[in-house]
């Protein structure tokens, strides 16, 4: 089990002739990713990586059956891809696109209401399930299979968390990226209710950055709803307040939006709190053991 | 990215919303030029700068005359001007706005922006302008009315109304606000503005509404589209590293510390930034790389790092996932021969071609500290300040 992709999913790649696109297709083939095929408007009927190419999400979906789409369609196509894929009634949807304007993303979500559709991102590393299948740009050798479930809103500060993990003997049910933007699809409490849901996941890891209050709002509905330990650590507690840190969406605004406020509040609702980022594994291991101990 | 009031303004006049009459001026001659040819007896005189609270900080000027009119602008134009709101060191003007002076009966706030927790376009109204709208936001949550805006439908008339009679902006003045608060929206929304903030609106002593500041910032994602508003960029008011970064596609903040940053990923580079805190060292930036970085990007991203005189160490903590480590490698090489670094430079790779990138590294013959985790860098690139038996 895992959630959202496993190796049942039959994927497509929307911008699947793309550099980056075609660089991490071949590593998600090579884990044993189930890619059937991509989209590039205007090349259907090619073949690229010995897979076929259509020209509309809907001609996909017909053909292969896929359910689960990423998409690595350039940022002014980005939000039409969505909609496309919503259209064709994917299972899930994984946005790696970086840079999409803010007002496409209030309309995407507005016109998604009412679609079952799990969209994630956008600029986001993406899913992985380890072992069985990669929608991302991760780099998928670090990950391994086992019983942390990852939800984060950082890519690269994922990878470092999941190497740490990896050096403990620690691995991952799934490990989902629900990206840096200020409007995201997927919140972190939709992740955590599918681990909280998951035999496989036994205990969550949850990655944020300072700006907004998602995070401790997560947290309050984990402590009444989860009973799963979660491990939470907010990056950026020697950031400037006021300035605007890479993500779009790690601008902090008030007090109540900084890492240590959101890590105070998150220690106070009973999660376990990583204050150094160097301790990341150690405080899921830590975790897990005091659990366990529990009477 | 933000623009001057002026420029403002004038977009948002170009939607139908009533502004002073005003002009720009860049010398103290121009200003009394401009003066005289708005006429009237009484001019408001303001400096160019993007930061807020200018008022506040003695640079927006009330003058009486021509020759006052002159030397307000004399005086403004040239100095730094510190607010609360940006650099210690203030930032240069070099310009001044020009606008005849209003009869004002009441102000008010008027804004706009997207809303994270909604993910909606927001309009926010408060009876209270004319003062910092944090502060009444604190005081009295009360007096700051919200409106959610539908994007399938658009702002509504019915809406607006809402606002308007909150706010007391009741008979004649309710159509008139209504119309404005429209003008706003479009100009918003047709130019992907992420914030537009208008205090004060001002109901003037001959009831017409009228927009007395203005303050917009503009998402940098949609500038594909919008190219006459990526025009309005004014370099001058960016510190000039950070500009050079985003013209190379890198993020860069200047910070006040001594250890110069290279990371890739906003969030990794921020816990970079948290570890090296808690191992006592003090980071001299924040530059996030990005996602795909090409040699080049990596070397310019050097250049900027070590432009800065406060910098003793360099910490490359690089987490390869779209990026790759030989790419990285590569560009660190040819930046350290090309810009005879002498620093110390620790570093770590991890990610996709981790081993590609090492080898270039170390066949490179240059002296890099090696590090192996994210703990060990820090607390590397830290002792690498220390003195030598210490």
């Amino acid at each position: 089990m895992s959630i959202f992709i496993d190796k049942n999913s039959k994927v497509i790649i929307q911008g699947f002739t793309g550099k980056h696109a075609t660089f991490h297709c071949k590593d998600a083939i090579q884990l044993g990713t189930n890619i059937v095929g991509g989209v590039t408007p205007g090349k259907g009927g090619e073949i690229h990586l010995g897979l076929p190419v259509f020209d509309t999400v809907e001609n996909a979906v017909r053909e292969t059956g896929a359910d689960v789409s990423g998409i690595f369609v350039p940022p002014p196509f980005a939000a039409d891809a969505i909609l496309e894929a919503v259209d064709a009634a994917m299972q899930c949807v994984v946005v790696v696109t970086d840079g999409i304007p803010i007002q496409d993303m209030v309309r995407e979500q507005r016109w998604r209401m009412g679609h079952d559709t799990l969209v994630i991102g956008p600029n986001t590393s993406g899913v992985i399930t380890p072992g069985e299948c990669k929608v991302g740009i991760m780099p998928s050798h670090i990950y391994r299979p086992g019983h942390v479930g990852i939800v984060s809103r950082s890519s690269t500060l994922t990878y470092e968390a999941v190497e740490q993990l990896g050096e403990l003997g620690l691995g991952e049910s799934t490990s989902v990226g629900i990206g840096g933007d200020p409007v995201t699809t997927m919140d972190f409490q939709t992740v955590l209710q599918a681990f909280e849901e998951d035999p496989k996941t036994h205990i969550i890891l949850m990655i944020g950055e300072i700006g907004g209050t998602q995070e401790v709002s997560a947290a309050r509905w984990a402590k009444e709803n989860m009973s799963k330990p979660v491990v939470g650590y907010i990056a950026g507690t020697s950031a400037l307040s006021r300035r605007r840190m890479g993500h779009a969406g790690a601008i902090i605004c008030e007090q109540a939006e900084t890492a240590d406020a959101k890590m105070d509040v998150m220690e106070e609702l009973g999660l376990f709190v990583v204050r150094n980022p160097a301790y990341i594994g150690e405080t899921v291991l830590r975790a897990m053991v005091e659990i366990q101990n529990k009477p | 990215m933000y623009i001057h009031e002026y420029q403002a303004k004038d977009l948002l006049n170009s939607y139908g919303v009533a502004v002073p009459k005003g002009h720009v001026a860049f010398t103290d001659t121009l200003a009394g030029i401009a003066a005289e040819e708005l006429g009237g007896e009484q001019w408001v005189i303001k400096a160019q700068i993007h930061a807020g609270e200018r008022g506040k900080a003695g640079g927006i000027r009330i003058v009486n005359s021509v020759s006052e009119a002159k030397k307000a602008a004399d005086e403004l134009i040239g100095i730094r001007l510190v607010t609360r709101q940006n650099a210690p060191d203030g930032t240069l003007v070099k310009r001044v706005w020009i606008e005849e002076a209003k009869d004002i009966e009441k102000e008010l706030y008027f804004g706009l922006l997207v809303d994270r927790t909604t993910q909606r376009i927001t309009l926010l109204a408060s009876s209270q302008g004319g003062q910092d709208i944090e502060e009444v936001a604190k005081e009295h949550p009360e007096k700051i009315i919200k409106e959610l805006v539908d994007p399938a439908i658009g702002l509504r008339d019915f809406q607006c109304r809402k606002i308007a009679y909150a706010i007391g902006l009741n008979g004649k003045l309710m159509p008139q606000a209504v119309k404005f608060m429209k003008q706003v929206y479009r100009c918003f929304r047709d130019k992907d503005a992420l914030q537009i903030e208008i205090n004060p609106l001002a109901v003037l002593s001959n009831k017409k509404l009228m927009a007395l500041d203005a303050k917009i910032e503009f998402d940098d994602y949609a500038f594909y589209r919008q190219p006459e508003i990526a025009e309005m960029r004014d370099l001058d008011e960016e510190d000039p590293k950070e500009a050079e970064a985003s013209s190379h596609g890198l993020s860069y903040i200047a910070l006040e510390g001594n250890i110069g940053f290279l990371v890739n990923g906003a969030g990794l580079a921020m816990a970079t930034m948290d570890a090296i805190t808690l191992h006592g060292g003090r980071p001299a930036n924040f530059l996030d790389v990005g996602g795909g970085a090409s040699p080049n990007k990596v070397a310019s991203a050097c250049k900027i790092v070590i432009k800065d005189p406060n910098v003793k160490s360099i910490l490359v903590n690089i987490f390869a996932g779209i990026n790759h480590c030989d790419w990285i490698a590569k560009g660190l090489v040819s930046a350290i021969n090309e810009f005879n670094i002498k620093h110390p430079i620790v570093v770590r790779l991890a990610g996709t071609h981790v081993n590609e990138g090492f080898q270039i590294l170390r066949e490179s013959g240059l002296d890099f500290i090696l590090a192996k985790n994210l703990d060990d860098a820090a607390r590397k690139v830290v002792l690498t300040l220390k003195k030598p038996c210490q």
